[in-house]
């Protein structure tokens, strides 16, 4: 049997609403107008970081649902992840839901992982809708994967910025303007890169992997896409992909961006970029879906990358693995 | 002089530190450590005392000094109850500085709340 790579869904599944909230830096870039709500600060009048990130998840959904005109009753699955230890925000979150939930891992791949799975289930008929989560705190996460925030570690300028989010996206077969056409899931790779300060380098292989098969698969050149849109390179990594495709003789450049770079300004105290899980959610369901809709791309694939270590395998001397899953949005016109 | 021999010395040991992480990619526990070993070690080799003598807090504040006094409080017991004297003393004259990081630790983390 040969393997499969890509999921091109057999029903048409749709996007049907999103909801994203971001943390005060996250609103005050460039693209902050287009999140549907924003936090003052990181702990949001919240006992602790956990529990600020966990408010920001339940916000999220209740605008995706919200604008869905749907109830948390109509949900049949919802799927969710995060980047703490056992995947706490999303099942702490899920326990106040009454819905079924799969909890799921990829790092900040999570947010493709998510709707994947989701639209695998609507496709195959198991639910008639799936609702999916994922989230990320810069103040959690930094100490969850380096070290905690408050210990002031000096960072290289290679290191990446956790963004404060999370972003949820309900899809189902009713029409909508915004389809799932496909998905890719990616295989892990290691390119024995063992810095936790630069995984822009670690992770780039890995989306260049995901792109090539994808595009393979589907028989697509890159200009098939009007944007190949990648989640957390940063500016390390995004270079580095654009290179490794190209010795395939794949040129991404003209219309690849990395979420990383475009959810903060160049003059904002973030290093190479933004990371995790939000990154990539908050910035395709805020921004780029809003693109879509007023027609500035027919065509998206959203290739979200993924780090898969933990500060034990760090300290253990190994390399870290990663991760990239992409999915295909494609703008459909109803008559 | 001691002035300028103290921001030398001092600048000296920080930029050590600072290439050990740019350059070996060691992590700031592991710099704090190996700097501890170090200035006991200097110590053991009588430098320390008079690098302290020249530069005055230049080796004084860097955590090198720790070391050196860790080392010093061992030997000084050591030379009065022998063996135990070394458990004994290892933390006398530390014990000052220990002591206040762990009481202002504990104030500082009672008042304020995490930036993040």
């Amino acid at each position: 049997m040969n393997r499969v790579n890509t999921w091109t869904f057999q029903n048409d599944i749709y996007v049907q609403a999103t909801g994203t909230v971001v943390g005060p830096l996250e609103s005050q870039g460039p693209i902050g107008d287009a999140f549907d709500e924003s936090l003052d600060d990181l702990h949001d009048n919240k006992k602790s970081w956990e529990e600020a990130e966990r408010t920001m998840m339940e916000k999220a959904i209740a605008h995706c649902l919200r604008k869905d005109e749907t109830s948390m009753k109509e949900v049949n699955v919802f799927l969710t992840g995060d980047l703490i230890n056992q995947n706490v925000i999303g099942s702490y979150t899920a326990r106040d839901l009454n819905v079924p939930t799969l909890g799921i891992f990829g790092a900040c791949s999570t947010s493709v992982e998510g709707i994947s799975i989701g639209a695998a289930l609507v496709d195959g008929g198991f639910v008639s809708n799936a609702l999916t989560a994922v989230s990320s705190h810069n103040a959690t996460a930094e100490r969850q994967y380096r070290y905690p925030t408050e210990y002031g570690s000096q960072k290289p300028s290679s290191a990446t910025f956790t963004v404060t989010g999370s972003g949820a996206l309900f899809l189902s077969r009713q029409k909508s303007d915004l389809r799932i056409e496909s998905s890719t899931i990616g295989r892990v790779v290691d390119f024995d890169r063992s810095d936790p300060w630069d995984l822009g380098s670690a992770m780039a292989p890995a989306a260049a992997d995901t792109i090539k098969t994808h595009l393979e698969d589907k028989g697509r050149s890159p200009e098939y896409y009007d944007l190949i849109v990648t989640g957390d390179l940063s500016s390390v990594g995004t270079p580095l992909v654009r290179e490794l495709l190209k010795e395939d003789g794949i040129d991404i450049t003209e219309n690849h961006r990395d979420c990383g770079l475009w959810i903060y300004s160049k003059d904002q105290p973030v290093f190479s970029g933004g990371s995790g899980c939000a990154c990539s959610a908050v910035v395709t369901y805020g921004h780029i879906f809003e693109q879509m809709m007023s027609g500035v791309y027919e065509r998206v694939l959203l290739v979200a990358t993924g780090a898969l270590m933990n500060p034990l395998m760090i300290q253990q001397k190994e390399s870290i693995p990663s991760v990239a899953h992409a999915v295909a949005f494609e703008r459909v016109k109803h008559e | 002089m001691t002035y300028l021999w103290a921001f030398i010395l001092g600048g000296a040991i920080c930029a050590v530190g600072q290439f050990l992480m740019d350059r070996f990619k060691l992590t700031p526990a592991h710099v704090m450590s190996s700097f501890v070993v170090a200035g006991a070690f200097l110590d053991f080799l009588d430098i320390y005392d008079r690098m302290i003598e020249v530069a005055g807090a230049g080796a004084m504040v860097p955590i090198t000094s720790f070391g050196h006094s860790l080392l010093h409080g061992a030997m000084e017991q050591a030379d009065e109850h022998g063996l135990i004297g070394i458990a004994i003393g290892i933390f006398e004259l530390t014990s000052a500085g220990i002591a206040s990081a762990i009481l202002f630790a504990f104030i500082v983390a009672a008042i304020f709340q995490p930036k993040g």
